[in-house]
């Protein structure tokens, strides 16, 4: 782990107890940050989802590869980052899971999930990785509701 | 928290008492080891209870559809009952609401099943 003021990071391995160990953190900061209970749960269920795609989907659970985990609290926002080590992902691949034809699909709603839980999604897919940016801006004197600023 | 289930049979229906989490991984993969133990030994009207469940990720959501079409693909039905309120928010963001029976009381579901 890698700590400054401002900024902690973790390099995880590519397994599962990654995904646990992602939102656990995700939990605890935004709860120290001053989040309120729906947006902290939100958070960390998008960590998770972030978290997942990394390992199953970037890794592909290669135990030579890492994953980097990045909280960042600005005076606005908290921005987390994760990147792996795949092959990176095709965007114009991914299905809107509202759609009729793949509401009954079993899989496709992770990205989908953390658009509806963050205030900004990024994704960066190259031939070296992925890298995620998940941002969940701050309201007020401690993070409040997300309505209050919007 | 790993999710722990309890089956009981109430008036020809089965009902699946969830407790914790359904996530990627144990989770997802206890709850569909019940569903189909059950449709393998022909319990075709399956009732989750999710009272207890607090916790649901995307792979938790898919195992939920997958249960959903592989009982209705074998000729069977699978409601869901008591969703606490993060659940049922996810399945209204994600539209599943309308695709699953949600029941909030055990003998009003059980006596919905044909």
């Amino acid at each position: 782990m890698a700590m400054t003021e401002q900024r902690v990071s973790y390099t995880l391995d590519s397994t599962l107890d990654t995904v646990d160990s992602a939102e656990e953190k995700a939990t605890r900061i935004a709860t120290d940050l001053g989040f309120g209970d729906d947006e902290v749960m939100q958070i960390s269920m998008a960590v998770r989802e972030g978290a997942v795609n990394a390992v199953l989907h970037g890794n592909a659970y290669a135990s030579d590869k890492k994953i980097t985990l990045a909280f960042e609290r600005t005076d606005q926002a908290l921005v987390i980052t994760i990147r792996d080590q795949g092959k990176g992902m095709d965007l114009s691949k991914i299905p809107n899971p509202l759609a009729p034809e793949n509401l009954l699909k079993t899989s496709g709603r992770g990205i989908f999930l953390m658009r509806s839980f963050m205030d900004v999604v990024e994704i960066r897919p190259s031939k070296t990785g992925t890298e995620l940016k998940l941002i969940k801006h701050v309201h007020g004197p401690t993070a409040g509701g997300k309505e209050a600023s919007q | 928290m790993t999710m722990k289930v309890g089956t009981r049979q109430v008036d020809g229906v089965s009902i699946v008492d969830c407790n914790g989490r359904i996530t990627l991984g144990e989770g997802s993969v206890i709850l569909r080891d019940t569903v189909r133990d059950l449709l393998s030994k022909g319990n075709k009207k399956i009732l989750l209870n999710l009272a207890e469940v607090n916790y649901i990720d995307s792979s938790g959501i898919g195992e939920l559809v997958s249960a959903f079409t592989t009982t209705k693909n074998q000729g069977g039905e699978l409601k869901l009952l008591k969703l606490t309120k993060k659940v049922n928010d996810l399945l209204q963001i994600t539209k599943l609401y309308t695709v699953f029976d949600v029941k909030d009381d055990e003998a009003t579901a059980v006596k919905a099943f044909k």
